[in-house]
């Protein structure tokens, strides 16, 4: 039985249609439809209610002290009112769940994760923080990204010191509600946590401004694609390490090598053989959507060698062709260089190229 | 004078003489959303009834499009390759998919008038 949003009739009375994701009925597009609601973010301002991610506290003395346990970075160090992003690893140096941590006091911090990740995140905090004088809980509460151009003038109208906010930096305000200047598809915008009783009126009021459409997950996937970023589940999960992933910036220089939090022992080995594969944006050469799963060679003859796979795929609105996203093995070619996508026993031509396709718009102030 | 005939899986044929015309419903191209790419078969190939002959792309899935009846392709719409939203605004006029021409009328006699089809999705 798939949980259902606390904001659902809100998007039944906008005629969405509704589709499975990380365990609940989701928006997955609205009557404006997938490319439309895509270019609009792009242009205007897309609202979207990511209430699936789950909010995760924790607090206490050592709240740093286990947030460094957990995830590869210096919590302590963490300015206060920023965000961070971040993951758990398992001993193995597999990604348990990509996060945003962010610090809310000198001993509070305030993890968002993956939706389908939620149960698992939380079990794996609790048992962590065993060790620790922290409590770690679940805040049930309704997530909305507002997103594009015209999210800050909009929210302004809403919460009025928010425009000022810097990209990754957060606040409260006085009724609990959380806001972080971040989001998922490549533009300037808003993430914003807040009460049940408080959602339903704040989102009605943020939908009734000419320049807000819902948007569903449909569009969230093809800007995250385009804007370069990796969900969790399809480009990343337990098997993969983050140099495989490209995530590896998230990680401190001096952490690399090792450290104390849950995996270190095994990132640093990886680190220092290197990983066999890595990750690569792709454009195909023709008009045909490469999709997660597709397997890529090295050329499109019999003899041709397999060199990785695609992870996320799709068509991209705002590039008007295809994008997707690969692990390809380190040696398989770097920007420029072609390799092949089997599609329904077609090998097409895609290029390699850098990530993000289109430029990311975030607001670091100035 | 044609007839259109329609099945199950949302697609409509227009049969004149041993001709027919295919292309998927105007429900179906709502359901699917933005078309972004269509792949379609070779003229001169054959098709047989239920085969996924025809592969239509949106922006968030792929999507098999089955021959309604036995045939040899005689033509492709080939102003999909540049314009495949034609599909969404026109469905069952200017965005069809193939001509085919028929390997047995009689294949056509379980299929759905207009009437029944729109019963059928309500």
């Amino acid at each position: 039985m798939a949980k259902q949003l606390p904001l659902k009739e809100l998007h039944v009375a906008a005629n969405a249609r509704f589709g499975p994701f990380a365990g609940y009925d989701m928006p997955i597009t609205y009557p404006l439809g997938v490319m439309k609601e895509h270019l609009h973010t792009r242009s205007a301002a897309g609202l979207f209610d990511i209430s699936h991610m789950s909010h995760i506290e924790v607090s206490g003395p050592q709240a740093a002290e286990l947030i460094s346990r957990a995830c590869p970075y210096a919590a302590s160090e963490q300015e206060l009112n920023t965000g961070r992003y971040t993951y758990m690893l398992n001993d193995q140096a597999g990604m348990i769940d990509d996060l945003i941590v962010s610090r809310l006091g000198d001993k509070r911090f305030l993890v968002v994760a993956n939706g389908a990740c939620a149960d698992k995140d939380l079990a794996h905090l609790t048992q962590l923080s065993s060790d620790f004088d922290t409590t770690v809980h679940h805040i049930p509460r309704v997530f909305l990204a507002l997103q594009g151009p015209k999210a800050a003038d909009v929210l302004a109208k809403f919460v009025a010191d928010s425009s000022s906010l810097l990209f990754m930096h957060v606040m409260e305000l006085d009724d609990g509600t959380f806001l972080s200047r971040s989001g998922y598809t490549g533009e300037d915008g808003f993430e914003i946590g807040i009460s049940l009783d408080l959602a339903e009126a704040f989102a009605k009021g943020l939908i009734a401004d000419p320049d807000v459409e819902w948007i569903g997950l449909g569009a969230r996937d093809s800007l995250r694609i385009e804007a370069g970023l990796p969900l969790y589940g399809q480009d990343m999960d337990e098997d993969t390490d983050p140099l495989t992933a490209g995530l590896i910036w998230a990680v401190p220089k001096e952490l690399r090598a090792g450290g104390s939090y849950v995996g270190s022992q095994a990132l640093g080995e990886i680190i220092a053989n290197g990983a066999s594969h890595k990750r690569a944006g792709l454009k195909p050469d023709g008009r045909a959507p490469v999709r997660g799963g597709s397997l890529l060679y090295d050329g499109d003859g019999a003899e041709a060698v397999e060199i990785g796979v695609v992870t996320s795929g799709g068509f991209g609105p705002s590039c008007g062709h295809p994008v997707a996203i690969g692990r390809i093995l380190k040696t398989a070619g770097t920007t420029g260089d072609h390799l092949f996508a089997d599609v329904r026993g077609k090998r097409l031509a895609c290029t390699i190229e850098k990530l993000p396709f289109v430029p990311r718009n975030y607001y670091r102030g100035g | 004078m044609a007839t259109v005939y329609f099945t199950e899986d949302h697609e409509w044929i227009s049969v004149d003489g041993n001709e027919a015309v295919v292309g998927i419903t105007d429900h179906a191209q709502e359901q699917l959303g933005d078309i972004v790419f269509v792949e379609l078969p070779d003229v001169g190939s054959k098709v047989a009834k239920g085969d996924a002959s025809i592969i239509v792309e949106s922006v968030k899935a792929a999507s098999d499009v089955y021959a309604p009846v036995d045939g040899e392709i005689i033509a492709a719409n080939d102003a999909l390759e540049g314009e495949p939203g034609l599909i969404n605004d026109s469905a069952q006029k200017d965005g069809w998919l193939v001509k085919l021409k028929l390997d047995d009328a009689s294949q056509l006699e379980g299929l759905m008038d207009e009437a029944a089809y729109k019963a059928m999705v309500g």
